[in-house]
Order: structure tokens, then sequence, then C-alpha cells
């Protein structure tokens, strides 16, 4: 029972927070809200390339495939369906049919992904790198040749859906999702998969499955993300789900520790807020950026899940005293 | 009364790779609570019939059946899944889980429910999760791991890791177990021991043992009956005192008389 209260406290806090926004000073909001939506991107990359160990390159792909699909739905029929959902939003003072979109988007991400993992789960590494970086290539060209997406102008005036709640709701349910999945008996086949594929397979994981669900889930929260993304910057355009992006997201992963979500996040929200610091020192804020990342990683090596534990077994030194 | 099925049964199994025929013509079979040993000197074929009985090769001609069922194109998971569990020759363990996750993932086959279940952590979760923890200590209780169960599985020292491949293999409740040189890099105290677990195991979990190795200590020491593998032709199958004076293998593993 222990993770779902816990869920559900994380939801009630991000609720509280949405009520007192108004009061809170909107940059500060905004940057809340953008760590958020980092949180769902990462810890949901982590289960793909960190839990089951393949390496992709393809989650800004998904996101895009979730940001446009996201946008579309609340630009097209947004209005109609508030009319529809109107009579629920002064009771939840929450934007169901917004929900509702951001699903959608989800679940058109996670088929994408179910038909990138489909055929790639066969290769390995480096090959599998290649060709989800070709499958988030193929979707930014798409997206370019495509006049009812905006073509290569992108979507502007997307309403302003996001806010501190749905952005903090989406990174608890992620990290919550992911937590859940790995840490069970039915959660060690992913890293098994990820230690061992042969050995996996010689005690009854189908390693191929478990590849899938995982890119499936993955997908799923990066298109979310995508929706959270385009609803928050209220423009959408295929540049900004290019490559970089998604190494953007691996660096964070990286960074944070493979495999563990307490790392990840605390990376996630180093890697939106430093930059924001960092603003101070103008030119040279890409220089710092990279020699702090380099120090990190000499400092490191195995991510701030590393430090954490070490925090961790000196808190309980200190108990034990 | 009917024969029961064999557990394990090769006709006529051939493998080539290219032009090299590793295995040709094998036919043998495997009853219940049978030790078996398949021995053969360096390159005789031996690991190559555990790979197409465990579905990592595909055989070119010939069966390979378990209690009727035929074992052709199925994955090594569904094999692993209808009872055929293996060891690997160099140890492969799941090196970032612990001693008792390494055994818990072994309870997949085992599992009711799915990924949905899973992430809902209702009472049925609960409760089964409860059950395979109860059973996964019971196992390690049984091998002297429990001391050790919630250390990393690499940090163990080589025999007990041995000995935690052989637990993590029994965890999926097989009815044949394949070792795969189960004694190589073992001194001779570890050696009597295994000995020892080998029997223990036969016993108490009732299945067939098939055994690969090179330590005639251990397969003498094990086996009821012998596979004698030669290029990739049976050569000798027998009782392990016939196989010891059989002239053609000591001709296999000696060479001719000059």
């Amino acid at each position: 029972m222990k993770p779902k209260l816990l869920l559900l406290t994380f939801l009630l806090a991000a609720f509280g927070l949405q009520i007192f926004s108004s009061r809170l000073d909107s940059y500060v909001v905004g940057i809340v809200i953008k760590v958020g939506i980092t949180i769902v991107l990462a810890v949901s990359l982590n289960l793909i390339n960190g839990h089951t160990g393949q390496f992709s390159l393809g989650h800004a792909g998904f996101m895009a495939v979730g940001a446009y699909t996201c946008a579309s739905f609340s630009m097209k029929i947004g209005s109609q369906a508030n009319d529809a959902f109107g009579f629920l939003s002064p009771v939840l003072r929450l934007n169901i049919s917004f929900f509702i979109f951001l699903l959608a988007g989800g679940l058109t991400a996670a088929i994408a992904g179910l038909l990138v993992g489909l055929p790639s789960l066969r290769l390995k590494g480096d090959y599998l790198a290649i060709v989800t970086l070709g499958f988030g290539e193929i979707i930014r060209v798409i997206v370019i040749n495509t006049p009812s997406l905006g073509g290569a102008l992108g979507l502007t005036n997307i309403p302003a859906h996001t806010n501190i709640f749905w952005s903090l709701a989406f990174a608890a349910l992620t990290v919550y999702v992911v937590g859940a999945a790995v840490h069970s008996t039915y959660g060690r086949g992913f890293i098994a998969v990820h230690d061992d594929e042969i050995a996996a397979e010689a005690t009854g994981i189908n390693p191929t499955r478990f590849k899938i669900r995982a890119f499936v889930i993955g997908a799923f929260f990066a298109g979310v993300a995508g929706g959270l993304g385009a609803h928050f910057d209220q423009n959408i355009n295929p540049e900004e789900f290019g490559f970089m992006r998604s190494i953007e997201l691996v660096v964070i992963v990286i960074l944070g520790g493979m495999g563990k979500n307490v790392g990840v996040i605390l990376a996630a929200i180093l890697l939106t807020v430093l930059p924001e610091y960092l603003r101070a020192f103008n030119e040279y804020r890409n220089i710092t950026y990279s020699a702090l990342l380099i120090l990190l990683m000499l400092l490191c090596p195995q991510g701030f899940a590393q430090i954490w534990s070490g925090i961790l077994t000196g808190f309980k030194k200190l108990c034990k005293k | 009364m009917t024969q029961p099925q064999p557990i394990l049964q090769l006709e006529e199994c051939t493998i080539r790779f290219g032009g090299l025929t590793a295995v040709s013509k094998l036919s043998f079979s495997i009853g219940s609570r049978e030790l078996v040993g398949l021995i053969g000197p360096n390159g005789a074929g031996k690991t190559t019939v555990f790979n197409f009985v465990t579905g990592v090769y595909q055989p070119c001609e010939g069966r390979v059946t378990s209690m009727g069922i035929p074992l052709h194109r199925k994955k090594p998971h569904q094999i692993t899944r209808m009872g055929i569990a293996r060891t690997f020759q160099n140890i492969r363990l799941f090196p970032s889980l612990s001693v008792f996750d390494n055994v818990r993932a072994a309870f997949q086959r085992r599992l009711k429910g799915g990924l949905l279940r899973t992430l809902w952590r209702g009472k049925s979760f609960h409760e089964e999760e409860a059950k395979v923890a109860a059973e996964v200590m019971d196992l390690l209780n049984i091998f002297g791991l429990e001391q050790v169960a919630h250390q990393p599985s690499k940090s163990l020292p080589y025999g007990a890791q041995r000995r935690l491949e052989i637990v993590r293999a029994l965890a999926t409740k097989p009815r044949l177990l394949l070792l795969d040189e189960p004694a190589a890099g073992m001194n001779p105290t570890e050696k009597t021991e295994l000995i020892k677990l080998i029997r223990f195991i036969e016993d108490r979990f009732e299945l067939s043992v098939l055994l690969v190795e090179h330590d005639m200590k251990v397969v003498m020491g094990i086996c009821e009956r012998i596979l004698v593998l030669d290029h990739g032709v049976l050569i000798a199958e027998g009782k392990p005192e016939t196989i010891k004076c059989d002239p053609k293998v000591v001709e296999a593993y000696l060479g001719h008389k000059c």
C-alpha cells in the first residue's frame, strides 16, 4: 500500500500548489513546470536505457508524436470538448479535456513505440541506437512536410493548458509507474534482460516482451511530456524535437545513474535549474554548463545515485551512533 | 500400463555449421529421475548438444522432443517454461541483482499476474510477492545461501556463484536440469561437495540431470549412465564401469595403441 499512498500524497500536494500558484512568482512556477516535464522524460527514458539496457536515441521522436497529437486535438476540437466536460470543471477545477488529449498523445506515442520496437529490438547496442535515432529524424522530416501540422513553422497559439498540477502530477505518476514496474518479481525481468539476455532466456524470461513493454511505457510518457511541453510553450516546431533533444535526455539519465530513479530525478532537476541560474554568466553559459558536466562525471562516474546512496549510508551511520 | 514419455528424446539429430558436421545422427533419451553424463574429448560437440536442446541452435535434421512435445522452433525461454533448465559453462548470473533477486527473477514463469497487476499493487499482488519471497528464501536456505541473500551476486566466491546459478535454474521448477561443466575451476574439496550436491538435488527435487563434464571423478561419482561423444558421433553408452573399459572410449581419449 505504501507506494500508492505516496503517489496520492504527491498528487494532492501538486493540487495544493496549483491552488496557491497564482500567489507565487510566475518565473519560479515556470521553472517548476519545466522540471516536472523533464522528470517525466528522463525517468521514462531511464526505463528503456537504464533499467532495460536498450540504448534508445528516439525519445525526442516519441515526444514529437505526443506533442503534435495533443496540440492538434486541443486546437481542433478543444472548445467543443471543453463544453462537453464543462460541467465537471467547476467541481474538479481541472481541465478534463486536456487530460484526455494528453492521454491521446501518450497513446499515439506508445503505438509509435510499439511499431519501432517490434522490428528493431532484434538489434543490440549501437545498432539499436542508430535505428531509434533514424526514427526520430523520420518523424521530424514527416512533420516538416505535413502542411496540416504547420510544416517547418510548427504550430502556434496552442492554448496554455499546462499548469503546475499537470506537470507535477505526471512527474509523480511516471516515477510511480517506472518504480512499481521495476520493483517486483515481474519487474526483475527488465533488469535481467539488462544484465544478461542469454541467461534471462534460460530462466524463462522472454526478452523481446520486456523490451517492447519498456519501449511502449517509455514512449507513452514521452508522448505525454511532449503534450505538456506543447501546452506550456504554446508553440512547437519540428526543430526542437531534433537529435540534440534526445542526447540531452540521455545525458540526464547517465548523469543521474543508469537505472537509478532517484539519481535521474536529481539530475533532471539540476540540469533544468542550472541553465536558468547560469543566465547570469550570459555568453559563458554553455561553457560553464559543459565544464560542470565534465566535473560531475569525473567526481562521480556512477552518477548522482552514487552521491545519494553515500548520503543515505552516512545518515544511517549517524543514526546508529 | 504404457511406458512413461521420456523427459528428453533426441532422434537422429544432426547439426552442421557450414561444411563442419558438429553433431551427426545423435539419438538418446533421458527418462524420469535419471542422472546422465555426457562426456567426450574437447570439440566433441557436447555444448552443441546443450545448445540445440535449449533452443539456442536448431538441429538441421532429426527431432528433439520432451514428454512427447517437439521442441522444434521453440525459443529458449519457451523451452525453459516446458521444464528444461540449464546452467552455463562460464557462469552467467545477473550481476546488478542481489542473490535473492537473481533467484526471484526466475519465478517469472510461475507468476499469475502481469504488468497491470504489478502497477496496481492490490491485495493479490502482495500475496503473490510474499509467497515468492518465502519460496526464494526456502531455496536459498536449502543451499546455504540465506546469509548472503541481500548481497550483490557478483560479490560471492566462485563456488557459491556456481551454486546460485543452480538454485536459479531450480527456481524455474524443471523436470530436467542441464549442467554445463559445473566442476570447471573447482578445487578437489569443492568437487566432492558438488557431487553430493547434485545427488541431493536429484533426490530432493525429483528431477533428471544431464551433466556435461570433463572431470572423470565427478562424472563417475554422479552418473548412472554415461554417453560418450567423439567428433559429434555417439561412440558408447552405458554404466560408468563399462564405459571405463570400453576400448573405443579409451581410444578417443588416449589415441591408438602402437
